[in-house]
């Protein structure tokens, strides 16, 4: 089983070059509930994996664990081959500091389902903070960037405003902003449309579209949008209670599988 | 019943008694700073997660709360400097700081951790996914959303505070009570003496709490307000 799905994702990747994301014999409990039960999955530099399956298969967990908001109870995270939640000191493996973490998780960005804006910052503020105060970019850059990004997102008009004064869809479209002026290698979008009012989930989606277009940025989405995960991902993850259930090419998952449990799960979002 | 009330005495107490006013308002501004600032450490103290650390601590801000700031002052003035090796003679005043300071500031230890656990965790993930270092997170992105919403209940402490003050009078600070108190026994006169003192406190509390009370309700707008600010510039745009 794991042998084949190791095949199935380097097939999938567009080069053939080393994952940026690799996860090994991964567990996770919280408490006595283990929501991950060994997962293995590699992630290839510009891949874009959907994550999809009920709520409580651990998909959220997945990239929560490699956003550093959530630890590992055991196994590895290796981000471009380095090891995110243990470093090594005097030949021994440890567990990271958090100076190492912020090294390790530099290249990663993470939209989340609540937007999670800061509220006493305006949309431009929102976006400049980071650069400036993480990447010690000059005000100057980071704002001309901001302005460039918030643009390209559709709210160049609405830089002077706070976040209260948004739409759900204009905040998340923020967040996208303010994650990608970071210029992150690694984007983890978590449920970004769930908490949007339904005729706002399209201008969000077309976001993330232009966003995958673009293609050097690796993508990964817990989503429950079936038909927006067909459209723009290279690879479909399908989890259920804690393992990778099903995995491949997006028709192959979404419309060939004949695994049951995927089923029962699809024909709740089709009907 | 006769009262034995002589409106000359009081007019002669009173500018006696206000020149005590600058000590004990300063005082209070000392006091309260000292307990903004110490407020802090007992925040990050209590942040520490090692379990007997975090104990300790907890345990410590408890018997500080637990016993009266007037103990805690003849302590630090009378009992602290004949303790062998670690004992420090301190002026009035500065024991005084020192006393009533480290009493209130674990209130206000209190009143910042509860505007730090009113900040969404949702900021805190989303700095940590820009990457902010812990002191940037804290002073980028939480303190200032958490600390403003305070402000008011501040306010209150300070006022509190400074109904505390005389205390001080105990160790021999001359604020306006002490003044009272010798005008009083020099001449016989504590009826008007002690109103005169009674009045002072009056006139700067009772002010100082409708104002705060304005500003928690101002503060409670805060956010609605800028943008309804905006909002309307937009519409004149």
């Amino acid at each position: 089983m794991t042998e084949s799905i190791k095949e199935n994702s380097s097939s999938i990747s567009k080069t053939n070059s080393d994952p940026i994301v690799e996860y090994k014999n991964v567990h996770k409990s919280f408490g006595d509930v283990e929501v991950l039960k060994g997962l293995d999955l590699d992630i290839y530099p510009g891949e874009k994996v959907a994550l999809i399956g009920p709520s409580g298969s651990g998909k959220t967990t997945i990239i929560r664990m490699l956003m550093t908001l959530e630890q590992p109870t055991s196994g590895e995270i290796i981000v471009d081959g380095k090891n995110l939640w243990h470093m090594e000191k005097n030949g021994k493996l440890v567990p990271a500091s958090e100076h190492h973490l912020r090294e390790v998780r530099g290249d990663i960005g993470m939209v989340f389902q609540h937007f999670n804006l800061f509220p006493h910052m305006t949309i431009l503020q929102n976006c400049m903070t980071a650069p400036i105060h993480v990447k010690k970019e000059g005000k100057e850059t980071a704002r001309k960037r901001s302005i460039e990004m918030l643009e390209k997102v559709g709210l160049g008009d609405k830089l002077d405003n706070y976040p209260s004064q948004l739409s759900g869809g204009q905040k998340q479209r923020v967040a996208m902003a303010r994650a990608l002026v970071m210029r992150p290698k690694i984007m983890l979008f978590d449920e970004v449309t769930s908490a949007l009012d339904p005729e706002l989930v399209g201008e969000v989606l077309e976001v993330i579209r232009d966003i995958a277009k673009e293609g050097e940025m690796a993508m990964v989405l817990v989503t429950h949008e079936m038909d927006f995960a067909l459209e723009v991902a290279d690879r479909v993850i399908f989890l259920d209670d804690g393992v990778i259930a099903e995995q491949g090419a997006p028709s192959e998952v979404l419309e060939e599988s004949d695994n049951e449990r995927l089923q029962q799960f699809l024909y709740r979002f089709r009907s | 019943m006769d009262i034995n009330w002589k409106w000359d005495m009081f007019f002669e107490a009173f500018p006696y008694i206000l020149q005590g006013l600058g000590v004990t308002v300063g005082l209070t501004f000392a006091c309260f700073l000292f307990a903004l600032v110490f407020g802090f450490v007992w925040v990050f103290l209590r942040r520490i997660k090692f379990k007997p650390v975090n104990w300790l601590v907890t345990w410590i801000m408890e018997f500080i709360r637990s016993t009266p700031p007037l103990i805690q002052l003849f302590f630090i003035y009378y009992a602290w400097p004949m303790v062998p090796g670690i004992g420090v003679s301190l002026s009035s005043f500065e024991a005084a700081i020192l006393g009533l300071g480290i009493h209130f500031s674990t209130y206000i230890g209190e009143v910042y951790r509860s505007g730090i656990e009113g900040v969404d965790k949702g900021q805190w993930e989303a700095s940590t996914a820009l990457n902010f270092s812990t002191r940037q997170k804290w002073t980028k992105i939480i303190l200032p959303q958490a600390i403003p919403p305070t402000i008011p209940m501040l306010g209150n402490y300070l006022i509190i505070m400074f109904k505390e003050v005389p205390l001080a009078s105990t160790i021999g600070v001359v604020g306006i009570l002490a003044l009272a108190e010798t005008y009083g026994t020099d001449n016989f006169r504590m009826l008007e003496a002690y109103t005169i003192v009674a009045l002072i406190f009056l006139v700067l509390s009772y002010p100082s709490a409708i104002l705060i009370n304005k500003l928690e309700k101002k503060m409670n707008r805060r956010f609605d307000k800028k943008a309804a600010l905006q909002d309307s510039k937009g519409a004149v745009v």
